[in-house]
């Protein structure tokens, strides 16, 4: 919900499947009903019904103004800098919201091998906005990323986190914890954070979810296929 | 122009071992008959390219065909992990899989530069990240109009490209639609390439945003109605999500998944 308020009217969004398609579509539904989603399987202003399963859906191209290929969704579209707003996912997160989505543990022998790149590198550094979902623990928020898969550009970077928001400002080197989400506290958020986060003088709380917001996330979920 | 063979055949005649091979369709029309095919036929010390490695190559690898995988993207969409592909990386069975990782952009802008004839692409990529120090494919250029640093990858050629299309006709031209990802630069890049098809029709009826290729630019067509399941055909078949969730546990468990591939594809 948090993610979908992110999202203003008429922006042009890059997502991905999971919560940036569900934050992405619910958007759409409320506040947003302008708001362009791009897959990058090559689905360009697509209208799902119900929130797709992969990028592959076919439900993407049949609803969509165009379908593009790979190469051009790539290049012409988030390389020439259409799109406003990137959704993003990560293992692990630095203070400079530099991303890992590659590997646990050293490159040549990882722990845990995680599914690399796609997309991210790219709709980092390209996206004039980067929106970043993921939960808050130490092993997510850590001082010192075992690899560096994206690095977001120079716009503004917006972390959403189950316990809050954390954002660095256009131009800015480090993320700044913003807001707190209903019953959290800063030390709460400093528990799950490897670092020593800084907080915003004007610290938010999180306006809980209106009953509309609420209504719109269930009737999205409810026509999720199994 | 493109011969109309039985898949077996075409396999056989076009996929040697040691080659570099491109199974491609991204997330869509997913060529599995034929990676199955390659499987049965026991080639070995391939290298596998794709963007998304997706359940096709997670069997291939845990089969045991392949001694590298060039990739950007390697996980069971929508689902989790592909467990065979990390057991090779992070346990080297069944044997060890040296990895070439990209971006999503530097893949599909590797196989334009092939499909294009170019020794490289060049975009703005990879910025900042450490994916330029393991990879030998990425480098960096100076423009020389501008002066802008930009990033270069090499050109991607596959011995050979196998797609999987809806529609060919009587003389091989081939015909798919919906979302086209890199099929067409894939087959472009590749020495030799082969397409399977749900159906082979008298006449290709002209569909808007489809993607032809002229029989003479692909070398075999094989028959395979619902080659591409358990991903999706669009006009033919949606995708069989309850299989995607499945593959996590059949694919978790050694014995299990070389039980399965024993039965569903061997079989």
């Amino acid at each position: 919900m948090v993610a979908a308020r992110q999202l203003a009217d008429g922006d042009v969004c890059l997502v991905g499947i999971g919560l940036p398609s569900l934050a992405a579509n619910l958007a759409r539904r409320l506040h947003a009903p302008r708001c362009v989603l791009i897959y990058e399987s090559g689905t360009i202003g697509a209208k799902p019904a119900a929130p797709p399963l992969s990028i592959g859906d076919g439900e993407l191209a049949a609803t969509a103004d165009t379908v593009v290929s790979v190469p051009e969704i790539f290049n012409y579209w988030l390389q020439a800098g259409r799109v406003d707003v990137g959704f993003l996912g990560a293992a692990q997160i630095d203070p400079r919201a530099h991303l890992n989505t590659t590997v646990i543990g050293p490159y040549r022998s990882p722990a845990v091998r995680l599914p690399g790149a796609g997309g991210a590198p790219e709709i980092a550094s390209s996206a004039r906005r980067v929106v970043v979902v993921l939960r808050h623990s130490r092993r997510a928020f850590v001082d010192r990323l075992d690899f560096r898969t994206s690095v977001p550009g120079p716009g503004p970077t917006v972390v959403i986190t189950d316990l809050g928001t954390l954002e660095r400002v256009a131009g800015g080197h480090e993320l700044v914890l913003t807001a707190l989400h209903p019953g959290v506290t800063v030390d709460d958020v400093r528990a799950a954070t490897g670092w020593d986060l800084p907080v915003a003088d004007d610290l938010a709380r999180t306006e809980a979810p209106s009953d509309v917001e609420l209504a719109a996330l269930r009737a999205l979920e409810a026509a999720m296929p199994a | 122009m493109a011969e109309i063979v039985p898949l077996a055949e075409a396999i056989a005649g076009l996929v040697g071992d040691g080659d570099l091979v491109a199974l491609e369709g991204f997330t869509h029309l997913i060529p599995f008959a034929a990676g199955h095919e390659i499987i049965r036929q026991g080639r070995r010390h391939l290298t596998l390219a794709r963007l998304t490695p997706d359940v096709i190559y997670d069997q291939m690898i845990g089969m045991g065909c392949a001694d590298a995988l060039v990739f950007s993207w390697g996980g069971n969409p929508g689902v989790g992990s592909l467990h065979r592909l990390r057991d090779a990386v992070e346990h080297g069975w069944p044997h060890p899989l040296a990895l070439e990782e990209h971006s999503h952009a530097g893949m599909a802008n590797r196989y334009v530069a092939g499909a294009s004839g170019l020794p490289m692409a060049v975009l703005r990529g990879y910025q900042g990240t450490d994916l330029g120090a393991v990879t030998s494919s990425v480098a960096t250029v100076t423009c020389p109009f501008t002066g802008e640093e930009l990033t270069a990858v090499a050109a991607l050629n596959p011995d050979v490209t196998v797609i999987h299309a809806q529609q060919a006709d009587r003389r091989g031209n081939v015909m798919l639609w919906g979302i086209s990802g890199v099929q067409k630069e894939a087959v472009l890049a590749a020495r030799r390439s082969l397409v399977t098809v749900e159906e082979v029709v008298d006449e290709l009826e002209p569909r808007p945003g489809s993607v032809v290729l002229p029989g003479w630019v692909v070398t075999a067509v094989a028959v395979a109605p619902g080659g591409a399941h358990p991903s999706y055909a669009a006009g033919y078949s949606t995708r069989d999500n309850a299989f995607y969730r499945a593959w996590d546990a059949i694919s978790r468990d050694r014995d299990a998944f070389v039980a399965w591939m024993g039965s569903h594809v061997l079989g």
